[in-house]
């Protein structure tokens, strides 16, 4: 697990899985506020995949060498940028249907700019960065998602 | 005997999502022994290599044996 600034007051926690099935982003909340009752402020993003688009279908593939220790980085990467109390972020790998959480990625902070500024970067990174591919299902034809510009651009905003 | 490892797309390319090959590979001799789609993505600016789960810095320089694992990576689109 990657070491991470502590913040005067708290202990500090990373916690970062990949999770191969479905996974309750609610109940991962409320166990992370339990966890980090003195933080004075939790930020949350949980990305799902679309329902309502065409999209039957998403997978999300990784490469174990890589993939896990490389959001371990980012992990400690944002806590070196900020103080945090706690950090989270569980991403799915594997077969998803649509409605389906993604990613969760929440912060916990004695202040709430570190805890939405720390929850953002987290998040660009992730969609940029992350050792992932993914690829959709639509009218019963698999497709690879290529990177988008946004995201790069998106990434470029922490210089 | 290397293992390759294609990852997004170029396991469609590759038709598996490993191929293993024998004997020492460098760079050249790699791009000689894949079919020319293949070879010419992976030669591409896009597509990353990692060898023994280590990216490295500069794929040209890849020399992989017996028991090595070759990865192949294009952009990534997580999230």
């Amino acid at each position: 697990m990657p070491s991470c600034r502590r913040s005067a007051a708290a202990e500090l926690s990373i916690a970062v899985r990949l999770a191969e099935t479905a996974f309750d982003p609610a109940a991962e909340l409320a166990a992370f506020a339990e966890a980090h009752r003195a933080a004075g402020g939790i930020a949350s993003f949980i990305g799902q995949v679309r329902a309502g688009d065409d999209v039957e279908a998403l997978e999300l593939i990784g490469y174990a060498p890589l993939t896990l220790p490389g959001i371990e980085a980012l992990a400690a990467s944002a806590c070196a940028r900020w103080t945090l109390a706690g950090l989270l972020i569980v991403h799915r790998v594997g077969m998803l249907a649509p409605g389906e959480p993604i990613v969760l990625v929440a912060a916990a902070a004695r202040h709430r700019r570190e805890a939405f500024a720390a929850a953002d970067f987290t998040m660009d990174h992730l969609k940029s960065d992350a050792w992932l591919w993914k690829r959709e299902k639509r009218a019963g034809v698999w497709r690879w998602v290529e990177p988008r510009s946004e995201d790069r651009a998106d990434l470029a905003r922490w210089g | 005997m290397a293992r390759l490892v294609w990852l997004g797309k170029l396991a469609d390319l590759a038709g598996a999502a490993e191929t293993d090959l024998d004997g020492t590979l460098d760079w050249d001799g790699l791009l000689a022994r894949l079919p020319a789609p293949l070879a010419a993505e992976v030669a591409s600016d896009r597509v990353r290599v990692a060898l023994n789960g280590v990216v490295l810095a500069d794929k040209a320089q890849l020399r992989a044996s017996a028991g090595d694992e070759v990865a192949f990576l294009p952009p990534v689109s997580g999230g």
